[in-house]
């Protein structure tokens, strides 16, 4: 081996591989008898389940259960005539997500070409149904495109402007939601109305906003040096984690009513709140920690070096180091009470999956349970896969990859 | 990069505070009024209904004919009827009803703890609910018994051709118990398929998992006449059981026990005089007998003894109808169902169906 | 740092940060007790008010309900505490099974997504993608009612030979029943096993001391078969017998059944769990260096040859930790078998519940059940920990 290291501005990027269709081929499914075999196989695998896909979604699937009912699954029982509320919280959405993503990404790809056609092809849909609501499908993608056209005019602003909106958003949502007042502008509208795919991301949002303060605390908590401080945390967070989230659903429902005092009655969809974030805390805190572990005892020390007091060295050191590096587990803990959140379809709250139980109820759509199921199984996919494509976009944006 | 963090970590704890604040202080005041005292003893339940401005009546969401969930998001079936004549008795409207969806599992515990201030979901009044659970039954609106279902070509005609079967049954229901109880009198080894909600286990039932399928007989007809081949499938003659449905209320609450009470019997009162949501503002303007009147209310402060304005039975008549039109609207001859009255006929017509005076 | 300024004036007790966490320490404590205090508290008089005072006695009432699925004998005569052991005993039942399925296809699952054929590392991911972004629950659901309860109807049961039918009141599959000699022949198979061992661990030793390590596993297989077979040939009559399913009335009877309840949570908890666990093994294997890999291809070691003596003795130790946390996942999540129709620990709770009227207490004990099957699991992983970690360099 020679001891001469040619410099780095010598050395040649490997040639880059280029193959006719054929070589493509041959070097990935048929470069062994084996590999043959395989590829044979898996491609009419593929072939057969394609074929038979298609066949039922064009020919034998009856759609009438999810086209009748489209707006049961989309909000539940929340009253028609209050619908302007609801897009107006998805036009604000459209108008950050393209202020967004002018100041993260910066330019359109195909993901944004992607995410505009979604909604144009929701539009056609709609449109093809008669539903007269196909326009305001339309007017997302427009929302979508002035926020991204005000990010590129106003690059310094929209940066600061986007985050500090992003946060205000989640209150905003939850207030126009519910209104307030009997009567009046946006009347309040009680919990036992919110139903569909709008319950479903409500309970989702909540759970994550309040989770994940809470599950850092218990991280922290943790790793504290009081030793009391520390065994409540260690059990709260092993108790949680070591039941079902079933249970705890349960327990908000029925046991709940017993724990507090005569007399005060706390709302269904609340209860069910409060036992997700109390699940997904646990959950955070233990994914928190795993970052607070990761940090090199070298920037604790380093930290009390220069007389940073506790706390200053865990807001201002550890943990953005420590939260940086857990994203990408975090995001999937995220997607995962996403899921979860079908749960409450159990303890009887009409959320996506149970609207769509008591849709199948219905005697008009007997043994339409295939197409039912498909259709919301298509919509938590949509958005858990977004959340987790997302999710590895802002780690190459962060560069977590790089430890 | 950290300060961009910390500031960032900073607004997402005060907007989780502003969240907190708008979610739990706000609908403080909402629920405090109206709940508040929704178990105490001192204070009734009527009082707090009338405070809420609605009543939470804990209903069914899948059967129908009795109570379901419709296409624009409503509820409609028997029992949800009985909700809305409550709600018409107290508020003179029939539409001031929360109805909340409950499993027969939840349905106790929800009543119970207070969640609900009815229940009338075809729920059975028995010794041990009475007791135990610390339930207390209004009259029973619609008397059934259990019965069993199976196919026709399958040869079954009697309990003990069902030897060896699969029968499928809702869980937490008396229907399981009956069962249970039957099929170890007789002996009969069956195996039970049991599911959370009634829809699960028609749809079982209908897919060839069960040999049979049991519940109330109504119930049976009311899922019968939706199932694509109905002619395909009987009903046994056996009669497991007893099955008084009504409307269940908590203990320890008379008034509001006669309020329930009484609306059931309005209805039925308002059957015996002929007096019907059509005819009834004739009724009211031209009422002579004594009877009549006060059922009105135009004489003898019937309502105001309730705790209930006077017209209270008018409204529940004008507003629902009687026991007939609420039957037939439901389960009546004009519907799928067309369920015999049966046991569920008016006393004057032989049946069951038998009002103590209002007076 | 601080010493001689406290040694000269000493640090007021409020601002010494000693004190100040003690105090902090206490008062949290404080909150929490009274917290708890409080909670119990109104729990306990509410249940008096209501004529059911918090006691575990009514575990020992008569049941009065069926269950469908029992591996233990049980009546509607048997006690509360009795259903719910029943219900324990299928709630392992399907995560034991559960999670020897889910490892074995999420291992085949991870391995195919690092495949070089790219048809089969997409297809792959494509399984991985899909099922780790639906929620569970909806997954169980359609498996119970789009597809086990789709299976040909008894009548019309799908069939391989005489030994399987496919039906949509269960899965009938011939088995073994032991006959008169079986007593006898347990034995043989116990020696059998006992030879099976010694000639491996003999050939184990072997192979330490000669630096070649035979086929040892292979001879020991061997080794049990002849056993056996020379046993079953010895007894007077055959030990065991093919017990075959045949439509009798209205049901199958005979062979092992598994019905479309256990069927649809058992497979939907192998299906969606084995995704995770693909996942799991497949940043295992990434994690072993490449190095590895192109030292033991230089060796001349076939690709499988390659993952099993190379890269899976090291990827096992990152893989372990995630993969316990998977297993004890699909535990937990075998309570959605209430969705079902399965008759777990879960869903018989609930069932009490309803019969009793005894929330609180079922609730409890069932928080309990899988409280400590978790903690057990913890316990567990610690040695493991412990005895890994000493292995490491």
């Amino acid at each position: 081996m020679t001891t001469q290291l040619s410099s780095v501005s010598e050395v040649l990027p490997p040639p880059t591989e280029r193959y006719t269709i054929l070589g493509w081929l041959h070097k990935n499914l048929f470069s062994s008898w084996f590999n043959s075999i395989l590829s044979i196989v898996a491609g009419s695998f593929v072939a057969v389940v394609l074929v038979g896909i298609i066949k039922w979604v064009f020919v034998s699937a009856q759609w009438a259960v999810v086209n009748d009912n489209i707006a049961l699954y989309m909000k539940g029982q929340y009253p028609g005539a209050q619908d302007w509320r609801l897009w107006v919280l998805i036009y604000l959405a459209a108008l950050l997500v393209g202020l967004m993503w002018s100041s993260y990404f910066h330019r359109v790809d195909v993901i944004a070409w992607v995410l505009v056609s979604i909604f144009l092809v929701l539009a056609i849909w709609l449109l093809l149904l008669g539903k007269a609501a196909w326009w305001k499908l339309l007017l997302v993608d427009g929302f979508g495109i002035v926020g991204f056209s005000l990010g590129q005019r106003f690059p310094n602003v929209s940066k600061r402007l986007t985050i500090l909106l992003l946060l205000l958003y989640m209150p905003l949502v939850l207030l126009i939601i519910r209104g307030f007042g009997t009567d009046g502008f946006i009347p309040q509208i009680g919990t036992n109305l919110w139903g569909g795919l709008l319950l479903s991301l409500l309970l989702a949002i909540i759970g994550i906003v309040f989770s994940f303060p809470i599950g850092v605390l218990l991280a922290l908590g943790r790793q504290s040096q009081m030793p009391a401080l520390k065994t409540l945390s260690i059990i709260y967070i092993e108790v949680i984690r070591g039941v079902p989230l079933i249970t705890l659903l349960f327990m908000g429902q029925l046991m709940l009513p017993f724990f507090l005092p005569a007399g005060i009655s706390i709302d269904r969809v609340i209860r069910a709140v409060v036992a997700i974030i109390m699940f997904a805390a646990a959950y955070m805190a233990e994914n928190v920690r795993g970052g607070l572990q990761s940090i090199p005892v070298g920037q604790y020390e380093a930290a009390d070096a220069i007389g940073l007091s506790g706390y200053r060295k865990m807001l201002n050191i550890i943990l953005p180091q420590a939260l940086r590096t857990v994203i990408p587990v975090l995001v999937g803990q995220f997607i995962g009470l996403f899921k979860d959140t079908s749960l409450v379809a159990l303890v009887g709250l009409l959320d996506l999956l149970g609207i769509a139980r008591g849709i199948l109820a219905n005697p008009s759509y007997i043994g339409r349970q295939l197409e039912v199921f498909v259709f919301i199984a298509l919509i938590y996919w949509i958005f858990s896969y977004a959340m987790s494509y997302a999710a590895r976009r802002l780690e190459i944006s962060l560069g977590v990859g790089e430890r | 990069m950290s300060r961009k963090l910390i500031v960032l970590f900073a607004v997402l704890i005060v907007s989780v505070l502003v969240i907190s604040a708008c979610a739990s202080a706000a609908p403080a005041p909402a629920e405090q009024k109206a709940s508040e005292p929704a178990q105490s003893t001192t204070q009734s339940t009527l009082d707090v209904v009338k405070a809420r401005g609605k009543l939470i009546c804990g209903s069914n969401q899948a059967v129908p004919g009795f109570g379901f969930l419709q296409t624009d998001g409503s509820f409609a079936g028997f029992d949800i009827d009985f909700c809305k004549a409550l709600s018409a008795a107290i508020f003179g409207d029939p539409s001031k009803v929360e109805y909340r969806p409950l499993s027969a599992k939840q349905r106790f515990t929800a009543l119970q703890a207070g969640e609900i201030d009815v229940l009338i979901r075809n729920t059975t009044w028995t010794l041990t609910r009475d007791t135990e659970l610390g339930a207390n039954f209004a009259p029973t609106t619609f008397y059934d018994g259990q019965g069993i279902t199976v196919r026709r070509d399958s040869g079954v005609n009697t309990l003990e051709d069902l030897a060896g079967a699969s029968i499928c049954v809702a869980s937490g229901t008396t229907t399981e118990l009956n069962l249970a109880d039957q099929m170890a009198s007789r002996g009969i080894a069956y195996t039970p398929v049991v599911f959370e909600t009634a829809d699960e286990t028609t749809s079982a039932y209908l897919d060839g998992r069960c040999d049979a399928y049991t519940t109330d007989k109504s119930g049976l007809v009311a899922r019968m006449s939706l199932f694509p081949n109905p002619q395909d499938h009987k009903i046994l003659e056996e009669t497991l059981s007893k099955e008084p449905l009504g409307p269940v209320v908590r203990q320890g609450d008379d008034q509001w026990f006669d309020v329930v009470k009484w609306t059931v019997f309005a209805t039925f009162t308002g059957e015996e005089m002929g007096i019907t949501s059509q005819n009834v503002d004739d009724a009211k303007a031209n009422a002579k007998d004594p009877n009549v009147r006060k059922l009105l209310g135009l004489e003898g402060d019937m309502g105001q003894k309730l705790g209930l304005s006077n017209d209270w039975a008018y409204n529940i008549i004008k507003m629902v109808g009687n026991y007939a039109e609420i039957y037939n609207r439901n389960l009546g001859p004009d519907t799928v169902f067309n369920l015999a009255r049966g046991l569920n006929a008016s006393w004057v017509d032989g049946g069951l169906l038998y009002a103590p005076p209002i007076r | 740092m601080a010493t001689n300024t406290s040694e000269q004036s000493a640090v007021p007790i409020w601002r010494d940060e000693r004190y100040l966490e003690i105090i902090a320490q206490a008062v949290v404590v404080l909150g929490i007790v009274a917290l708890f205090w409080w909670l119990i508290h109104n729990l306990l008089t509410g249940l008096e008010s209501l004529g059911t005072p918090l006691s575990f006695r009514f575990l020992g009432q008569t049941s009065q309900f069926d269950i469908g699925e029992t591996s233990l004998e049980y009546s509607r005569n048997s006690s509360y505490s009795r259903a719910l052991l029943v219900g324990l005993v299928n709630t392992l039942r399907v995560s034991l099974i559960g999670i020897v399925f889910a490892t074995l296809l999420g291992l085949i699952v991870g391995v195919a997504r690092l495949s070089s054929n790219w048809l089969v590392s997409r297809l792959a991911a494509v399984y991985v993608e899909l099922l780790r972004n639906i929620p569970l629950l909806v997954f169980l659901i359609f498996l119970s009612s789009t597809v086990f309860h789709k299976l040909p109807k008894v009548q019309e049961a799908a069939h391989l030979g005489n030994w399987a039918f496919l039906t949509n009141r269960g899965i009938y599959i011939a088995w073994f029943d032991p006959a008169a000699s079986y007593t006898v022949y347990r034995w043989v198979l116990m020696v059998a096993a006992l030879a099976a061992v010694v000639v491996a661990a003999l050939l184990i030793r072997k192979g330490k001391r000669t630096g070649r390590m035979p086929l040892y596993w292979l001879w020991a297989f061997v080794i049990f078969v002849v056993v056996t077979g020379l046993g079953w040939f010895l007894m007077p009559t055959p030990p065991l017998t093919v017990n075959i399913p045949s439509l009798q009335g209205r049901n199958f009877r005979g062979g092992i059944s598994l019905t479309p309840e256990f069927m649809a949570i058992f497979s939907g908890l192998v299906i969606y769990t084995a995704a995770f666990i693909a996942e799991v093994v497949r940043a295992g294997i990434q994690a072993v260096s490449k190095g590895q890999r192109e030292a033991a291809s230089a060796l001349g070691l076939s690709g499988f040859m390659t993952l099993r003596l190379i890269i899976f003795p090291q990827a096992l130790r990152v893989i372990i930790p995630p993969l316990t946390s998977q297993y004890l996942n699909l535990t937990k999540n075998s309570s959605l078998a209430v969705a079902v129709g399965y008759p777990d620990l879960f869903s018989v709770g609930g069932t009490i519940v309803n019969q009793s009227g005894r929330a609180v207490e079922v609730i409890l004990i069932t928080m309990a059940v899988y409280l400590s099957f978790s903690l057990l699991t913890s316990l567990f992983m610690n040695w493991y920990n412990r005895r890994t970690q000493l292995v490491e360099r």
